[in-house]
C-alpha cells in the first residue's frame, strides 16, 4: 500500500450483524486473517432480537478502513457496517479501575473523581474501585491522572457508540 | 416425514446438480445411504482434496456450481486445500461435511475437527445445522450464496443426530438474506464517466480478469472491444473471455506476460479492468503499474475496487449488464496509431520458443495440443512453468476451456479438476496439462476417469524437476538446486537415494496402466502429434508423458517486485 498521504488514527466501526453462534468468531478472524488490528470491540443485542450490534475502534489510515469495512460488509452474516468517523457521533466507554489509595491520598482521589463525574464504588483500607462512564477521550484522561496513585487493575468496555442523529 | 439426510439429498436434486464427488466415512453414512438411491451420478474419489478439485473443474467448465461430499475430521481437512482454491478464484461450489453428533462435539471425539472453524477463512460462507428442520433451507441457501455475487465455495457442516432426525420441514421460494445483496446493475453515473474516459483516451486498454468468465460477458467484452477499438489483455484467469486470435488480442498480462500485454500496460493513458482484481501477479511493483493511466476498474466485489491498485472509476456491477450499458455509450474513435504500436508489439515479439532446438520442448508440445484439438479442446492446468505455457502456446478462443487454479496456485488441481469438467461435458476433448511434480498430488484420481469412462487427455511434460522453483533458483538463488530435481542423478549432495535409480522413477507409463490407462511416452518432436491424435482416438483416459528439456524457462519474466517493464527474455 502507499505510504505517502495517510492519516493514521482512529476509527468506530459499528456493524449490524445476524445474532448467531460463530458470527463474532467470523469477523474477528476476518479481522486477524488480514492483518487489521482492533484496540476495543464490544457486541451486544440491540432492540430486533435476531440483530446484535458489534462496535470496534480499529486505528489506521482511510484506505486501510476502507477495505475493512468492505471485507465486513461482505460477510453475509453482516447486515450493515458504518465508519461513525466519517459522521457525526456519539461515543461512550464504561470503565472500573482499582487504584492504591492509603488515608492520606484518599481524598485527593475522590476530589478528581468528583470532577469527572465519577463514582466510588469500593474503598478498602489499601485502595479503591471507581467507576466512570464517559467519552472515550475523557475516559482515558482520567485514567492518565490516576496513574501517579499507582492504578492496581483496570477493566474497560471497549468503546460503543452512535451515530448523532 | 423426511430425515435429515434425505433432506441434503433431496435437496442437491433441487439445486439442479447432476453429478456429486465425495468419499464416505462415520459421520456422512446417512447421507451415502440416501445416495443410493439419489436420481445424480456419484463419483467416488480417493481423497477428499480430489472431491473439491472435481466439484471445482465442474463449476468452472458450466459456470453451475459444483458440489461434494466428505466425512468430519479428516475428511474435511483433505477438503479444504480444495475450498481454498475455489474461494480464491470464485467458484461455485457447495461441500457437504458430515459432523460427530452433536452430543459429542467439543469432547475431541473420533474423527472430530471443527470444521466450520477450520475452513472460515476459506469459504465465501459456512454453516454447522444445528436442527433437522433446517437442513431444507440452509442447502438452498448455501447454493444461492455460491451463485450470487462473486461466487464462491459454502460449506455445510451437519451432525450426524441432525442427518438422523427427522423433519417436516421443505423449502421452497426464494431465498433472502438480509446480510446479501450484490449490486447487479452499475450505476449510471459511474458508467457514464467511465464511457466519457473511455471515448477521450488516445491510448486505453482494457484488463479483462476472472469476472468475464463467471459473468459469462465475453460476447460482450469482445463486441464493445471491436466497436471501441480498444485493445484487450487476459488475466490468467480471464483466458477465453477474449479471443487469442483477434487482431486485438494483447494475450496475459504480468509476471509472466505478453512483451505487447506489459507493454501496452504500462505505457497506456487508460486501463479498464473488467473483473480482474489487480493481482500481485498482474500488476508487478504497484507503484510502477500503469503510470500513466486512469484506472478504472468493473467488479461485482466492492471489496475488489482499491484494494491494491487504487482506482479513479469504480463501477460497482455485474460486468455483463455494465458492459451492455458500455456498448451504447461508446463512439468509435480513431486510434490507429495506438493500435498499430500494440500490433507491432504483437508481432514483433510475440511467446516464443526455440523453434531449432533438437530436444522436444515443451512449449513445442502445448503446441501440437493447440493445432490437433484446433483449440477446442477444455485445457486444464496444474501449477507451475506448464501452467505458464499452456497459457502462451496454446490458442484458447472461447470461455470456459481454459481451466487452472489461479489465485492459490493448487499443484495437483488439474486431473481431478480436469474430471469434473469431462463429467459435466463428455462430448468435448478434455485435456490436463500437467507437470512431473503436480501430477504426483492426486495421481490417485485416475482411476476415477477410468471408472467412469472419462476420455481425458492427460499430458505430463516432464522435466525432472520442480520447475517453477528450480527457475527461481536458477535466476534468483545462484543457481543453488535445493529439493527441486525429481530425477534421480544431479542431485543436491543431501539429496541423494537410490544407490542404482530406475530409467524412470515412476514409471507414468506404468502408473497409467497400473491405473487402467493407457500410456505413453514421447521423447522426440516427430512423435508428439500422433501420440496425441492417438489419444483423442482412443475416447479412454490416456496419460501422455513427454520427456523433454529438462532446464526450459519460462519467458518473458517480470523479476518480483519489479515493475512490468523490466521484462527478462532470458537469463542474463
Amino acid at each position: 500500500m502507499n505510504s505517502n498521504n495517510q492519516h493514521i488514527r482512529k476509527h468506530i466501526i459499528t456493524a449490524l450483524v445476524e445474532n448467531q453462534p460463530g458470527v463474532l468468531a467470523r469477523i474477528v478472524g476476518l479481522i486477524s486473517g488480514r492483518g487489521y488490528n482492533i484496540e476495543s470491540l464490544n457486541v451486544g443485542p440491540t432492540q430486533d432480537s435476531t440483530v446484535s450490534r458489534l462496535t470496534m475502534l480499529v486505528p489506521g489510515d482511510d484506505r486501510v478502513l476502507e477495505q475493512v469495512t468492505k471485507q465486513l460488509d461482505k460477510l453475509v452474516d453482516v447486515i450493515k457496517v458504518t465508519d461513525l468517523t466519517r459522521e457525526t457521533f456519539l461515543n461512550r466507554e464504561c470503565i472500573l479501575v482499582r487504584v492504591a489509595a492509603t488515608r492520606k491520598t484518599r481524598s485527593e482521589i475522590i476530589e478528581l473523581a468528583d470532577v469527572f463525574g465519577c463514582q466510588v464504588i469500593a474503598v478498602r483500607a489499601n485502595s479503591m474501585v471507581l467507576q466512570l462512564v464517559g467519552e472515550q477521550d475523557i475516559v482515558t484522561d482520567f485514567l492518565e491522572l490516576m496513574k501517579p496513585f499507582r492504578i492496581l487493575d483496570v477493566s474497560r468496555s471497549g468503546v460503543i457508540a452512535m451515530a448523532s442523529e | 416425514m423426511r430425515t435429515g439426510a434425505k433432506c441434503v439429498v433431496d435437496a442437491i436434486r433441487d439445486a439442479g446438480v447432476k453429478t456429486v464427488f465425495g468419499l464416505p466415512g462415520g459421520t456422512v453414512l446417512d447421507i451415502f445411504a440416501e445416495l443410493y438411491h439419489a436420481p445424480f451420478e456419484f463419483f467416488l474419489v480417493r481423497h477428499e482434496q480430489g472431491a473439491t478439485h472435481m466439484a471445482d473443474g465442474y463449476a468452472r467448465a458450466t459456470g453451475k456450481p459444483g458440489c461434494c461430499i466428505v466425512t468430519s475430521g479428516p475428511g474435511a481437512t483433505n477438503a479444504v486445500t480444495g475450498l481454498a482454491t475455489a474461494n480464491m478464484d470464485g467458484i461455485p461450489m457447495v461441500c457437504i461435511s458430515g459432523q460427530v453428533p452433536s452430543s459429542m462435539i467439543g469432547n475431541d471425539a473420533f474423527q472430530e475437527a471443527d470444521t466450520v472453524g477450520i475452513t472460515r477463512a476459506v469459504t465465501k460462507h459456512n454453516y454447522l445445522v444445528r436442527r433437522t428442520d433446517d437442513i431444507p433451507a440452509i442447502i438452498a441457501e448455501a447454493f444461492q450464496i455460491a451463485k450470487s455475487g462473486r461466487p464462491g465455495p459454502v460449506l455445510v457442516d451437519i451432525p450426524k443426530d441432525v442427518q438422523r432426525g427427522k423433519t417436516e420441514a421443505t423449502f421452497s421460494g426464494t431465498v433472502n438474506r438480509r446480510g446479501m445483496k450484490p449490486i447487479y446493475e452499475g450505476q449510471p453515473r459511474q458508467i457514464a464517466k467511465l464511457a466519457k474516459a473511455m471515448n477521450s483516451a488516445r491510448k486505453p486498454v482494457i484488463l479483462a480478469g476472472g469476472g468475464v468468465i463467471a459473468g459469462g460477458a465475453s460476447a460482450e467484452l469482445t463486441a464493445l472491444a471491436r466497436k471501441a477499438k480498444i485493445p484487450v489483455t487476459t488475466t490468467l484467469m480471464g483466458i477465453g473471455g477474449f479471443p487469442d486470435t483477434d487482431p486485438l488480442a494483447l494475450r496475459m498480462p504480468g509476471m509472466h506476460g505478453s512483451v505487447a500485454a506489459n507493454s501496452a500496460i504500462s505505457e497506456c493513458d487508460l486501463i479498464i479492468s473488467v473483473g480482474a482484481r489487480f493481482d500481485d501477479r498482474v500488476t508487478g511493483k504497484i507503484s510502477e503499474f500503469a503510470p500513466h493511466a486512469i484506472k478504472a476498474h468493473i467488479d461485482i466485489d466492492p471489496s475488489a475496487i482499491s484494494k491494491s491498485v487504487v482506482v479513479d472509476l469504480p463501477v460497482i456491477g455485474h460486468v455483463k449488464p455494465v458492459l451492455r450499458e458500455l456498448i451504447k455509450l461508446i463512439e468509435p474513435a480513431d486510434r490507429r496509431e495506438w493500435l498499430a504500436r500494440c500490433r507491432k508489439w504483437c508481432t514483433e515479439s510475440p511467446f516464443a520458443y526455440d523453434a531449432k532446438e533438437t530436444q522436444l520442448l515443451p512449449q513445442f508440445v502445448i503446441e501440437k495440443i493447440s493445432e490437433v484439438t484446433r483449440g477446442d479442446a477444455i485445457i486444464v492446468t496444474d501449477v507451475g512453468q506448464h501452467q505458464m505455457w499452456a497459457a502462451h502456446f496454446y490458442q484458447y478462443t472461447k470461455p470456459r476451456t481454459f481451466i487452472s487454479s489461479g489465485g492459490l496456485g493448487t499443484m495437483g488441481f488439474g486431473l481431478p479438476a480436469a474430471i469434473g469438467a469431462q463429467a459435466a461435458c463428455r462430448n468435448r476433448n478434455v485435456v490436463t496439462i500437467a507437470g512431473d511434480g503436480s501430477i504426483q498430488m492426486n495421481f490417485q484420481e485416475l482411476v476415477v476417469a477410468v471408472e467412469h469412462d472419462l476420455p481425458i487427455t492427460v499430458v505430463i511434460l516432464n522435466n525432472g524437476y520442480l520447475g517453477m522453483v528450480r527457475q527461481w533458483q536458477e535466476m534468483f538463488y545462484r543457481k543453488e538446486y535445493s529439493a527441486v530435481r525429481l530425477a534421480q542423478n544431479d542431485r543436491a549432495r543431501n539429496e541423494k537415494i537410490a544407490e542404482r535409480p530406475p530409467a524412470y522413477l515412476p514409471d507414468f507409463v506404468k502408473l497409467a496402466e497400473a491405473h487402467g490407462a493407457v500410456g505413453m511416452r514421447v521423447t522426440r518432436k516427430n512423435e508428439v502429434t500422433s501420440a496425441l491424435r492417438k489419444s483423442f482416438a482412443i475416447r479412454r483416459p490416456v496419460v501422455v508423458e513427454c520427456i523433454v528439456k529438462p532446464d526450459e524457462n519460462v519467458y518473458p519474466m517480470v523479476p518480483p517486485g519489479a515493475s512490468l517493464t523490466e521484462m527478462l527474455q532470458s537469463i542474463a
